[in-house]
């Protein structure tokens, strides 16, 4: 067991207690309202803003990114909040403002759905069964994730932890379809952030302040030969690769995280974008990535900082604080938060942070695994294997069989894939880089079906294939320095080498991102459109009649609220440039 | 659909403040406990604000369960 192993208290399980005893509640209220797959697949459509909002930010606080961040705030600094600000904000507001109208008020049950009604059934059949393997992958990542972690921290016993964990997501999700997962997500964003701010607040005391730490951060960023206050900025060292941690220029920044990458995460990965879906009305659903957008912003604070502290404490004679070492001087950042945990919090706050570690994993399963059922039941099942009949009343509840059956292949596909995580080491960042090879195209090609009428169907497809294939091709012909694995590039031939591996993503993504674009628009110049005007209205900007916000309040509408996001994103941006 | 989020959330935190609030009025005090907390009752503090934060949003609830029935 390493260092950063700690013993936990009756408090401390009381509290983990409590917790997943009004989780599994929760999925238990909700079971009654489970009468059609419309309520289980899709939450009835019934979702108030907020409840969405927070659900929307919430499926992105998997513990893989909580700690992964932290981690980040320890090695890069402030610069880390680019994949919270540029890398965000400017994604979420466009998802609202000018893609929400088409996902929503085309009634598309999921974003394959979206395309095989924009365009035809090839392109939906191709993004579905992506999806589908990706996600449920996903899902079994966390599960191994979270598995060892509490093997390694808290002595559990691997296998137990993860049927356990598998037993309990499987039991909210079966009974609470995905009103359960998004109810709980909400419940989780408030144990995370209640959870996790007392090693804030601590870390910070610890140093004196935000000044303080600034203070003692400046040797230690100097000597690793960057000016005094790289880690406590974002944009002032950008100018160069060599000036900053992350090892990329502005421009990289903008087009690849700020554009390429972002958009094609939030506007188009069905995991994020179902929750949007799920609200109650058109409005309803403009706002919820807005709302999501507001406390985002503040997220860094809550995750990034600690980390940022967590490196002055490394560096600091006679503060107890260490983290384990991959290889002499080269700490595993991962346990960041662990270590935070370890160092500051006694039992009772102890076993809420361990909480909210727990929970957070857990909503990233729950998550993966509804949006899994979703697009299996409607884009796979529905479409190739037993499609609607006549008869509504016993197809409402076939498929809402076929949905919770679903859910339990879903969960036994994740344990599987949790196996095999634990057989390769790299199988994370290897999803995520394969993630956003799929996600760059397929943003390309939305983007273009949902404001150029003449995209067809033809061009869509291939532009989907092209782009992921060149993306892939890049990807096998480059490598990030110092590469250890073949995972990380360079598998056909080494034809270039970046500075960083974060460098090779953003250029993946921005390849991918701009074959796939000429492609769907060159073949959609030569291919016949197969749709006319009356199938294309409500999918396309030219062919749907304007949102008229004048009959809501001021504070209700999407454009206030975009305007007070980006507002505040661009105040956040000036203080910490 | 169905169920007001509110409540149980409220009713969690409302409980958990409890736990933490009673865990922390025992233990105060306890200068080896908090010795990593930098000396603060961390569990007092974390406990009052569960407690406070809780009722908030059962508060929420209410009133909302009022505004529906007439």
């Amino acid at each position: 067991m390493i260092e950063t192993g700690f013993a936990l208290s009756w408090i401390d399980y009381t509290i983990m207690i409590v917790y997943f005893v009004f989780v599994l509640g929760i999925g238990w209220a909700l079971k009654r309202y489970m009468k059609d797959a419309n309520a289980f697949l899709e939450a009835g459509r019934s979702m108030p803003a907020w409840v969405a909002g927070l659900a929307f930010i919430s499926t992105n606080l998997g513990a893989l990114e909580v700690m992964g961040m932290a981690g980040s705030g320890a090695k890069y600094g402030m610069l880390t909040t680019h994949f919270y600000w540029v890398g965000a904000i400017p994604a979420m507001v466009f998802l609202a403002l000018f893609m929400m109208p088409f996902y929503y008020g085309s009634k598309a049950r999921s974003v394959p759905e979206y395309l095989k009604l924009r365009f035809d059934e090839k392109t939906r059949g191709l993004n579905a069964i992506l999806f589908a393997v990706m996600t449920i992958l996903a899902s079994g990542i966390s599960m191994y994730a979270l598995a060892i972690l509490m093997e390694k921290v808290l002595g559990w016993n691997f296998h137990l932890s993860l049927v356990l964990s598998a037993a309990i997501v499987l039991g909210y999700t079966y009974l609470g379809g995905l009103s359960s997962a998004i109810y709980n997500e909400v419940l989780q964003f408030f144990i995370i952030v209640i959870g996790l701010l007392p090693i804030v607040i601590l870390s910070l005391q610890d140093l004196g302040g935000w000044d303080g730490m600034k203070d003692q951060l400046a040797p230690i960023v100097t000597a690793k030969g960057y000016a005094a206050d790289t880690w406590t900025t974002t944009w002032k060292y950008t100018g160069s690769a060599a000036a900053n941690p992350l090892g990329v220029e502005w421009y990289g920044i903008a087009a690849g995280l700020g554009f390429v990458l972002s958009f094609g995460y939030w506007c188009t990965n069905f995991l994020i974008v179902q929750r949007a879906m799920s609200a109650k009305s058109s409005t309803a659903a403009r706002n919820t990535p807005l709302i999501g957008a507001l406390p985002k912003m503040f997220i860094p604070f809550l995750i990034i900082v600690p980390g940022i502290a967590a490196l002055v404490l490394l560096n600091k004679q006679g503060s107890g604080f260490t983290l384990p070492e991959i290889s002499p001087g080269h700490y595993n950042y991962d346990y960041t938060i662990i270590a935070l945990l370890k160092q500051y919090l006694p039992a009772g706050v102890l076993g809420l942070g361990i909480t909210a570690l727990l929970a957070s994993f857990m909503s990233g399963m729950a998550g993966n695994v509804s949006a899994f059922n979703t697009v299996w039941t409607y884009d796979i099942y529905q479409s190739y294997i037993r499609p609607v009949t006549a008869d509504k009343a016993s197809d409402d509840k076939h498929y809402l069989f076929v949905g919770r059956m679903a859910t339990i292949f879903g969960v036994i596909v994740s344990i599987a894939a949790a196996y095999l995580a634990s057989l390769f080491g790299n199988i994370m960042d290897f999803l995520q880089t394969i993630f956003s090879m799929i996600n760059a195209p397929l943003f390309a090609v939305i983007f273009l079906g949902m404001f150029w009428k003449r995209t067809t169907g033809h061009a869509a497809f291939t532009g989907l294939l092209a782009g992921f294939t060149v993306a892939l091709l890049h990807h096998g012909l480059t490598v990030p320095e110092g590469a250890a694995t073949l995972v990380k590039g360079g598998w056909i031939c080494n034809l270039h080498t970046y500075p960083v591996e974060m460098a090779q993503n953003f250029w993946t993504a921005i390849i991918a991102f701009s074959t796939s674009a000429i492609i769907t628009v060159g073949l959609s110049l030569i291919t016949k459109q197969k749709k006319t005007d009356e199938d294309l209205k409500g999918l396309v900007y030219s062919l749907t009649p304007k949102h008229v916000e004048t009959d809501i309040p001021w504070y209700e509408r999407s454009s206030t609220l975009a305007i007070l996001v980006l507002a505040i994103g661009t105040i956040l941006t000036i203080l910490f440039w | 659909m169905g169920i007001d989020i509110k409540f149980p959330i409220g009713l969690m935190f409302f409980i958990l403040g409890l736990f933490l609030t009673f865990f922390g009025l025992i233990t105060n005090g306890d200068t080896a406990l908090y010795s990593r907390s930098l000396g603060i009752n961390i569990n007092l503090w974390s406990g009052g604000g569960m407690l406070v934060f809780g009722l908030i949003m059962l508060f929420l609830s209410w009133r909302s369960k009022k505004a529906k029935t007439p």
